[in-house]
C-alpha cells in the first residue's frame, strides 16, 4: 500500500502529467480548521477521486480549485504556474469547471441557451445561433447522447441533464472537470453512460476530479485516490493499489471524540409508531422516497436513521412534520394518529422537526436569538393576549442555558452565532414546545466536533428524561457512538437494524449501499 | 410609538433591556435617516416660507399625513409578511362610496321602503367592506397562491369598478344626514377636531399606538416578522403561515376603509374616484420608514417618519409654489434617495462583516521547485 502521505512531490518521470497541484493549501472558517496543509495534485487523462466522510474536508478543496473560496494559505499551481482564482468565472476561464450535486441550470432555457449561459456567441446582430446549435450537436455527438440542441431543459432526464452540465463545462474548453457526488441521483443505466463519457474525456486528456460517497463505484472509476480525514490529507494511492477495505480504514481513522455506548438504556412505552407509510417523492413524478416504511421508537430512546443522500431519510422526516403528505399508511404519536394535523398542531401534541438546512429551514436571521428561540413555543407565554415578556424571557434564558448556547445575549442577532450554536438554538427552539418526539435531520452537519459531542449529550440527557428521539446522520461515527439504535435506509425502505455496541463501521455502510449492495444491484440489471 | 409605549406602561425588567438598545441602533440608523430627512425638509420648507411652521399649516400639514400614515401602517403589515397591497386606494374609496351610499338611505330590495341606518352601522359596514376586500386578497395570495402583486392589482381595479356601479359614477353629496331618521352625525363624528386636533391625526395616533402593540407585544407581530423573515423556518416552527398571511391583507383593508370614511367626511362627498393612487404614497411611506420589500424589517415608527417626509414634502413644495410639474420629480426623486441610500449602507455592512472573516493572513509559501 502506497504511503506517500504529506509527500506528493512527484518524481521527474510523471511531472509532465500533473496540470493542477495544490500546495500547502489550507482554509480555516474561524475557528475551524477545513484544510490543513494539503498537498494534492491532478494529473492529465486521469481520474482523481477523493475519498473521505463528510466534513474530512472534501468540499472545501473542491470549493478552492473552483474558485468558489479562496485558500487561507498555501498556493495552487496551474501548468507550473502559481494562480489565485478570485471567481468561479475565473477558473472557468482557466479550464477548471466544477459540476455541482445540484445541477446548475435554467430548466426554462433550451439546451443550446444553457451551454452558451453567458459566454454567447455574437456577431453584430446580436447572438449567433446557428453557430451555437451546431457547436452543441458536435458536443452532444462527442458525448453520444442523442439530445436536440432546441429541446427545454427541464423536459431531460436528470442524467441527460448532467451531461448537459459537462457539454457546457467542454463547451468552456474545460481542461480539468470537478465531479460532486455526480451519480447520487443517477438510475443505474445513466451511471454506465457517465462513466462512459468519463473514459471518454480522459482519453482526450481532460483531467477529472472524482467525489462520491458510492465507494465501489468511486473505485472502478478511479486511476488515483486521495484519502481526505478532518481536514487533513492521509493517504494517496494508485487505483490499482486499492481496494475496499483499504479505502474505509483510510477514511475511518481514528475513533470519534464522543461515546455515548455507555449510557445507560431505559425505554418507555412507543412514542412514535410509524405503520407502512410511503411518501411520495415532492420532485420525481410520482416515484416513492419512502416505500411501506414501518418503525417504532420508544421514549428515552434515540434512533439514528442512517443512509446515503436519496434513501428517503429527510422526506421521512418532513412528512412526520406535517411539511410533507403521508400518501399511505399511518404515523402515531403516543395514541393520535398525526394524519390531517397541521405542523403547529403536531408541534402542540409533541412531535417537531429540526431540519436539514438550519439557514434556510430553521432560523429566522433578521430576528433575535431570543426571538429564534421563542418562536415555535409563543402561544404558551401569552396572558391576556399579550406576549408576557418575563414568561418569554424566562422561558428563553432557561432554554440558552439548557442548550448551553454561547450568546451574548437574547438580544444577540442570530446571524452573530456559530454554526454550532445556531444548531443548539434551533434544538432549543423545538425542546421549548415540550415534545414527546425530537426529530432531528442532519443535526451536526457543518459544525465542529466539539459542539458535536455537546448536541449529542444534549440528546441523551433529554432522552434519559423520557424524550424519544429519531435522528437522520450519514456519518457512520455518529451512528455508532451516538445511538440506541441504527436503523439503515436505502431507496426509501429499511434495510437492516444494528445495535451500535456489536456493529461495525463496515457493516452500516455495506447495508446503506455505500459500499456494495449499488454496485451489485447495477451488475444485476444489465 | 414604542417610547410612548413604555413610558405609559414600565415594566419591571426594564433594566436587562440595555443590550437591546444597542442592538436597535442599527435600526434606528436607518430610521434615523427619515428623521434626518425630515428635519432637512422642515429646515429648508421653513426658511423659503415662514407660513410652514405656523401652527394651523402644522396641523393642516398633520392632517394630510395622517391618511397616508394609517393607509402606510396597513402597508407596512402587508410588506412586513413580504407583500405588497396596490388596491388600499380601490378600497378607500370604495368604502367611503358604500358609506355614501348608506347615507343617502337605499331602496330596499323587493319592498317600496327606504332604510337610513343609524351612523355607526353606516361606519361598521364600510369597515367591513374594506375588509371584505382585504379578505379576497388574503385568500388569493395565500390559498390560490396568487402573487401579491397580481392579486391586489386585480382587486384595485374590481374595487374600483364597484364603486363606480354603486354610484354609476356621480358623487353622493347628502352626508349629513337627518334628524328625523336618526342618521346624523357622521361629519360632526369624523369630520371633527376634538381639543383643536383633527379626528385624522387622533385615529393615526391610535392606529399606530394599537398597531405598535400587535407587533412588538403580541404572537401574531412576532409571527408575522418570522414569516416575513424566513417563511420555511416559521412554518417548521408551528407558526400558521397562512393565517398569518391572509390577516395581513385584513388589516390593510381595514386601514383602507377607515381613510375612505375620513376621506369622504373630510371632503364632505363620496365619490367613486377617491383615493386614486393613494396606494403608492402608503408603500412610499412604507419604505422611506426603513421597511425591507422582502419582508421582515420594518417598525411603525419609522413608517409614521415616513409619512411624514412625504406629506410635508408636497405640501411644502406647494407651499413655496414649485409648480405640479416639478413636485411630481422631487418626490419621485426623494424616494428613491431614500431607499439607494438603505441599499448602500446594507452592502457596506455586508462588505464590512465579510472582510472581518476574511482577514486571516496568508502563509508566506515557497514556489515549488518542480
Amino acid at each position: 500500500m502506497t504511503e506517500a502521505t504529506h509527500d506528493v512531490m512527484t518524481t521527474a518521470a510523471d511531472e509532465d502529467e500533473v496540470v493542477l497541484r495544490a500546495v500547502d493549501i489550507s482554509k480555516t472558517y474561524g475557528v475551524t480548521h477545513a484544510l490543513k496543509g494539503v498537498n494534492f495534485e491532478v494529473r492529465r487523462g486521469k481520474v482523481t477521486v477523493l475519498f473521505g466522510e463528510n466534513g474530512a474536508g472534501k468540499s472545501t478543496l473542491m470549493k478552492i480549485l473552483s474558485g468558489v473560496e479562496q485558500p487561507s494559505g498555501g498556493q495552487l499551481v496551474l501548468d507550473g504556474e502559481v494562480v489565485e482564482l478570485d471567481s468561479t468565472n475565473d477558473a472557468v476561464d482557466r479550464g477548471i469547471s466544477i459540476i455541482h450535486q445540484e445541477l446548475n441550470l435554467c430548466p426554462n432555457l433550451s439546451v443550446r441557451d444553457n451551454i452558451f449561459i453567458g459566454r454567447e456567441l455574437r456577431t453584430r446582430s446580436g447572438i449567433d445561433y446557428a453557430r451555437e446549435t451546431a457547436i452543441t450537436r458536435d458536443l452532444m455527438t462527442r458525448l453520444e447522447e442523442q439530445i436536440d440542441p432546441g429541446t427545454q431543459v427541464a423536459d431531460l432526464r436528470l442524467g441527460q441533464q448532467q451531461i448537459v452540465e459537462i457539454a457546457r463545462a467542454l463547451a468552456a474548453d474545460a481542461r480539468i472537470l470537478i465531479m460532486d457526488e455526480p451519480t447520487s441521483a443517477l438510475s443505474s443505466a445513466e451511471v454506465e453512460v457517465l462513466f462512459r463519457v468519463i473514459a471518454e474525456l480522459t482519453s482526450h486528456g481532460v483531467a477529472i476530479v472524482y467525489i462520491s460517497h458510492h465507494l465501489e463505484e468511486a473505485i472502478e472509476v478511479a486511476d488515483h485516490a486521495v484519502v481526505f480525514r478532518d481536514g487533513e490529507l492521509v493517504a494517496t494511492a494508485n487505483a490499482a493499489d486499492i481496494d475496499l477495505p483499504w479505502v474505509v480504514s483510510k477514511m475511518v481513522g481514528r475513533a470519534a471524540e464522543y461515546d455515548f455506548t455507555g449510557e445507560p438504556r431505559e425505554f418507555g412505552d412507543v412514542a412514535l409508531s410509524i405503520e407502512n407509510v410511503r411518501v411520495v417523492d415532492a420532485e420525481g413524478g410520482g416515484r416513492l422516497a419512502v416505500n411501506d416504511l414501518s418503525l417504532q421508537v420508544r421514549a428515552g430512546e434515540i434512533v439514528c436513521l442512517y443512509g446515503l443522500m436519496g434513501a428517503g431519510r429527510t422526506e421521512l422526516m418532513e412528512a412526520l412534520s406535517g411539511r410533507q403528505p403521508i400518501a399511505a399508511g399511518r404515523a402515531v404519536l403516543g395514541t393520535k394518529d398525526l394524519k390531517g394535523h397541521t405542523i403547529q398542531e403536531r408541534i402542540r401534541m409533541g412531535i417537531g422537526l429540526v431540519p436539514e438546512d438550519r439557514q434556510r429551514d430553521g432560523l429566522v436571521q433578521l430576528m433575535t436569538v431570543g426571538a429564534n428561540m421563542s418562536l415555535a413555543s409563543l402561544l404558551t407565554m401569552v396572558k391576556r393576549s399579550l406576549i408576557s415578556r418575563s414568561s418569554e424571557k424566562a422561558r428563553i434564558e432557561s432554554g440558552i442555558r439548557d442548550v448551553r448556547v454561547k450568546t451574548a445575549g437574547p438580544q444577540a442577532l442570530i446571524s452573530s452565532l456559530s454554526g454550532g450554536n445556531q444548531q443548539k438554538v434551533v434544538i432549543g427552539k423545538m425542546l421549548l414546545t415540550s415534545p414527546k418526539v425530537l426529530l432531528l435531520d442532519e443535526p451536526t452537519r457543518g459544525i465542529d466536533v466539539g459542539a458535536k459531542g455537546e448536541i449529542f449529550s444534549l440528546l441523551f440527557r433529554e432522552a434519559s428524561k423520557g424524550l424519544a428521539v429519531l435522528y437522520v446522520t450519514s456519518e457512520v461515527g455518529e451512528a455508532l457512538t451516538a445511538s440506541h439504535r441504527i436503523v439503515v435506509m436505502a431507496k426509501g425502505r429499511i434495510v437492516r437494524e444494528f445495535d451500535p455496541a456489536t456493529a461495525t463501521r463496515e457493516e452500516v455502510m455495506a447495508a446503506s449501499g455505500e459500499a456494495g449492495a449499488d454496485v451489485h444491484a447495477m451488475g444485476a440489471e444489465q | 410609538m414604542t417610547d410612548t409605549l413604555q413610558t405609559q406602561a414600565p415594566q419591571p425588567e426594564a433594566p436587562p433591556e440595555a443590550p437591546k438598545r444597542k442592538l436597535n441602533l442599527n435600526a434606528l440608523l436607518v430610521e434615523g435617516r427619515a428623521l434626518v430627512a425630515l428635519v432637512i425638509i422642515i429646515a429648508i420648507f421653513a426658511s423659503l416660507s415662514p407660513n410652514f411652521l405656523q401652527p394651523e399649516n402644522l396641523i393642516l400639514m398633520t392632517r394630510h399625513v395622517a391618511m397616508n400614515a394609517i393607509l402606510a401602517i396597513g402597508m407596512l403589515m402587508v410588506i412586513l409578511n413580504g407583500g405588497i397591497d396596490l388596491s388600499v386606494g380601490s378600497t378607500v374609496g370604495l368604502s367611503g362610496v358604500v358609506a355614501g351610499y348608506l347615507l343617502q338611505g337605499y331602496d330596499m330590495p323587493l319592498t317600496q321602503l327606504v332604510a337610513y341606518p343609524a351612523v355607526w352601522v353606516v361606519v361598521v359596514i364600510s369597515l367591513l367592506v374594506g375588509m371584505l376586500v382585504g379578505l379576497i386578497n388574503g385568500v388569493l395570495v395565500s390559498r390560490l397562491n396568487v402573487a401579491p402583486f397580481i392579486a391586489t392589482l386585480g382587486m384595485l381595479y374590481v374595487a374600483r369598478g364597484i364603486a363606480l356601479l354603486i354610484t354609476n359614477g356621480e358623487t353622493f353629496t347628502k352626508l349629513q344626514g337627518e334628524p328625523a331618521l336618526g342618521n346624523t352625525g357622521f361629519l360632526s363624528a369624523l369630520a371633527g377636531a376634538p381639543l383643536g386636533i383633527p379626528m385624522p391625526v387622533w385615529l393615526m395616533v391610535v392606529f399606530a399606538i394599537v398597531f405598535s402593540v400587535v407587533l412588538n407585544r403580541s404572537a401574531f407581530g412576532r409571527w408575522l416578522y418570522a414569516t416575513g423573515g424566513n417563511e420555511r423556518a416559521a412554518e417548521l416552527s408551528g407558526v400558521p403561515i397562512k393565517k398569518v398571511q391572509t390577516r395581513v391583507y385584513i388589516i390593510s383593508g381595514f386601514c383602507a376603509a377607515m381613510v375612505g370614511l375620513l376621506l369622504t367626511a373630510d371632503l364632505p362627498a363620496a365619490t367613486p374616484r377617491a383615493g386614486e393612487f393613494y396606494e403608492l404614497n402608503a408603500i412610499a411611506a412604507v419604505v422611506i420608514g426603513g421597511a425591507a420589500l422582502s419582508g421582515g424589517r420594518g417598525t411603525i415608527r419609522g413608517t409614521l417618519i415616513g409619512a411624514f417626509v412625504i406629506g410635508f414634502l408636497v405640501d411644502g413644495l406647494v407651499l413655496v409654489g414649485v409648480s405640479v410639474f416639478w413636485q411630481q420629480v422631487i418626490k419621485g426623486a426623494v424616494i428613491i434617495l431614500a431607499v439607494a441610500v438603505d441599499q448602500l449602507q446594507q452592502t457596506l455592512q455586508k462588505r464590512r462583516s465579510v472582510k472581518r472573516v476574511q482577514v486571516q493572513p496568508r502563509k508566506p509559501q515557497a514556489t515549488p521547485a518542480g
